[in-house]
């Protein structure tokens, strides 16, 4: 038996002197669900690989580090498939992964962060944006760098606050998210002041997102559906499930601007980002991607470069270390958006700036002058230390 | 045609006249000081004893990093939207050539005899060498995410690179064009400047919020300056060029957002003053006698002008828009 230890020991002496030689391998795991989800505009439809292909990009840039470090970072991707167990999916991940970025939802995610729990997988949810995962449900092994629907609608209404658009006719979807996303809105408006001076339902009551003469009967319904209501500056939509948004702006009785799931959209990233510095990383996206990139491709790319900033900070690929870094006071993290990226450390959420984008341009980013607070700005977006409900275990 | 023709001697005419009459009334020492605008695509040179601008040259996409050649004749900008260098003639103040730098260059450095230029390519984590005399480009050396602050050590055997995404200074030996040594900074290096003694290099980290002091010889963190402005928040604070006094004892770093420069002590690595400058400052340059230090402030389009004895800060220059890098005619 002590022959044994000390043959370990002397074996483990061994591979050390050799990590000067050797590159530290540190294994990154994806994990998201098979297909993609229809959206009414077809150039907002999701590619097959929303979001890998940002951690594909920050693998490579860990890389490039790496050379100088001595780190070497991989990538494995896992689709879970209808019907497919996410908890055993991520198991064999954290087989070979230290460390796994997750687009799953909510329930999955919190299943998967149970299982995981035990073995010291370090999770980055990089999809959800659920309330709950950072407050009643949050995890100590899983860190957001997706913002949440709080933080959205408070960057939304922050910049609708200052146009001095504070009148707001809010329509709100029929399906869970899209409730979920009118309660953001709701509490945004409280918290600053706007007053939603009426609210009206969109039922969704199933039909095709493509049709052949689709337009001809928007054009008739959308003002119809928004006429007779009382005054208002500007329309906010909340319709995560994509069944009506984005038919509102140019549509709506009145000429008014429409904002929230169409028009005016919140969002973590967009493929016109340019300011920051952000035009090298949008340059090598296309160049890795040959296609722009997601907000959920930076949810993605931003997890790995933490991963990667840890690994460069700490000089080493040990995954307890790396987790301690991330979630200790030193930690912050440059992901060109004009300021540095820390953790909530109450409940793992990334603090970050939120961009107001149309499509085609960024209209502002959130926080907007003047809000102000007592630790950091960012900190004015989404749900505060004082009000959250979360415990971390 | 005609007319557009006769404007344009006449306003020739005018500026003629103009710096006719500013010769007469002279002192000394007037500068000549050429201003990069990011946005305008232009330069815009500063007469430093009338404190105007006498001049706009238009030049490629994205004007960033400016300096002068080394015999003094020639105006560098990297135009980085054009994947070029661009060679202005100071007599004529025209575009006379341009550099075979490689994707999106944004800062370089150049060797004591001014015939090597080392150029960072932002696009595809290079550094590009160019043969400054014959104008084409002798190799490549490979560095990390995001290259951007340049400098070479007064002796002239290290290159100092800065890589923005990797956090890093890369020091290259100048004659094997190897890395020799990588050293770890705080978020997004954008700039780096040695003592003129050798003894120090100072490199700024606009998101880590700090300048870290790196021991040469050791290729190791000595020291940090930070930064701290009353009822200014943290993040605003994002320092990015750096300029020392030629005895060492004073540097000056401009802190973007926070619209300031820190007058720092360079011994003790403290800060002693702040000046209000304007908005966004990116850079800065002395004029050869160092009485005055030119900053260019990015947001409000201008350029302040500090009396560097006085560490006051006495004009303000309008220049073009966006206003990126300054060099003043040695």
């Amino acid at each position: 038996m002590i022959r044994w230890l000390v043959g370990l020991i002397g074996w483990s002496l061994a591979a050390t002197s050799a990590l000067a030689a050797d590159p530290v391998t540190i294994g990154v795991g994806y994990l998201g669900v098979a297909g993609t989800r229809s959206t009414l505009s077809l150039v907002e439809q999701p590619a097959e690989n929303d979001g890998v292909a940002g951690a594909r990009l920050a693998i490579e840039d860990n890389n490039t580090t790496g050379k100088f470090t001595g780190q070497r970072f991989t990538l494995e991707e896992r689709r879970i498939k209808e019907g497919e167990d996410a908890v055993q999916a991520a198991t064999d991940l954290a087989a070979r992964n230290g460390f796994i970025i997750a687009d799953l939802p909510a329930d999955a995610l919190l299943k998967v962060a149970d299982a995981l729990r035990e073995r010291g997988t370090l999770l980055f949810n990089a999809g959800a944006i659920d309330e709950r995962l950072r407050e009643a449900d949050c995890r100590a092994n899983v860190i957001h760098t997706a913002p949440t629907r709080a933080m959205l609608a408070d960057a939304l209404g922050q910049y609708l606050v200052w146009k001095k658009w504070s009148r707001w006719l809010l329509v709100v979807g029929s399906h869970d998210e899209d409730k979920l996303f009118a309660d953001a809105l709701r509490r945004t408006a409280t918290r600053f002041g706007a007053k939603i001076v009426q609210e009206r339902i969109f039922e969704d009551k199933g039909g095709a997102r493509r049709t052949d003469s689709g337009v001809t009967q928007i054009q008739r319904q959308m003002p119809v559906f928004t006429q007779q209501a009382p005054a208002y500056d500007v329309l906010v939509a909340a319709d995560e499930s994509e069944v009506f948004g984005a038919y509102l702006p140019y549509r709506t009785w009145d000429p008014r601007p429409v904002a929230g799931s169409a028009g005016l959209v919140p969002r973590s990233w967009d493929a016109s980002q340019d300011q920051w510095g952000a035009i090298q990383m949008q340059n090598r996206f296309i160049k890795l991607n040959s296609r722009r990139m997601t907000p959920l491709d930076m949810q993605a790319w931003t997890a790995v470069r933490m991963i990667g900033e840890a690994t460069s900070r700490t000089s080493s690929g040990d995954i307890k270390k790396v987790t301690d870094f991330i979630k200790g006071p030193d930690f912050s993290v440059a992901a060109f958006k004009g300021t540095r990226l820390t953790l909530r450390d109450w409940n793992l959420q990334l603090r970050q700036p939120i961009l107001l984008v149309d499509g085609r341009m960024v209209v502002s980013v959130s926080p907007q002058e003047g809000f102000l607070h007592q630790v950091s700005e960012l900190d004015t977006l989404g749900y505060d230390r004082p009000e959250s409900k979360c415990k971390l275990k | 045609m005609q007319i557009e023709v006769r404007t344009q001697m006449l306003r020739m005419w005018r500026v003629g006249l103009l710096s006719g009459l500013a010769l007469v009334a002279a002192p000394a020492h007037a500068f000549i000081a050429y201003v990069s605008n990011e946005k305008s695509n232009t330069v815009s040179v500063i007469d430093t004893d009338s404190w105007t601008v006498t001049k706009t040259i238009k030049v490629g996409q994205r004007p960033r990093g400016i300096d002068f050649t080394r015999d003094g004749k020639f105006v560098m900008v990297a135009v980085g939207d054009d994947d070029t260098i661009q060679v202005i003639d100071a007599k004529t103040q025209a575009v006379v050539d341009s550099l075979p730098s490689g994707p999106d260059p944004e800062l370089f450095a150049q060797d004591a005899a001014g015939k090597i230029l080392y150029v960072a390519n932002e696009n595809d984590n290079t550094v590009t060498v160019i043969d400054l005399e014959k104008r084409t480009r002798l190799g490549d050396i490979q560095v990390g995410v995001e290259p951007e602050g340049m400098t070479i050590s007064p002796d002239g055997k290290t290159l100092i690179n800065t890589s923005e995404t990797t956090n890093m200074a890369h020091f290259i030996d100048t004659s094997s064009r190897q890395i020799v040594a990588n050293v770890l900074v705080d978020a997004r290096p954008r700039f780096a400047e040695f003592k003129h003694d050798s003894s120090e290099l100072w490199v700024s980290s606009e998101i880590g919020g700090t300048v870290s002091v790196i021991d040469p010889g050791k290729h190791e963190v000595i020291g940090k300056v930070t930064f701290d402005i009353p009822g200014l928040r943290k993040e605003a604070i994002q320092p990015v060029g750096i300029g020392m006094t030629k005895d060492d004892k004073t540097a000056f770093v401009a802190l973007g957002p926070a619209n300031r420069i820190a007058v720092v002590d360079v011994a003790t690595r403290k800060v002693t003053k702040y000046l209000l400058v304007g908005q966004r400052v990116w850079h800065m340059a002395f004029t050869p006698d160092e009485k005055y230090l030119l900053t260019t402030n990015g947001v409000s389009n201008d350029v302040s002008v500090i009396d560097v004895a006085a560490q006051k800060v006495i004009k303000t220059i309008q220049v073009g828009e966006l206003p990126w890098g300054i060099a003043i005619a040695p």
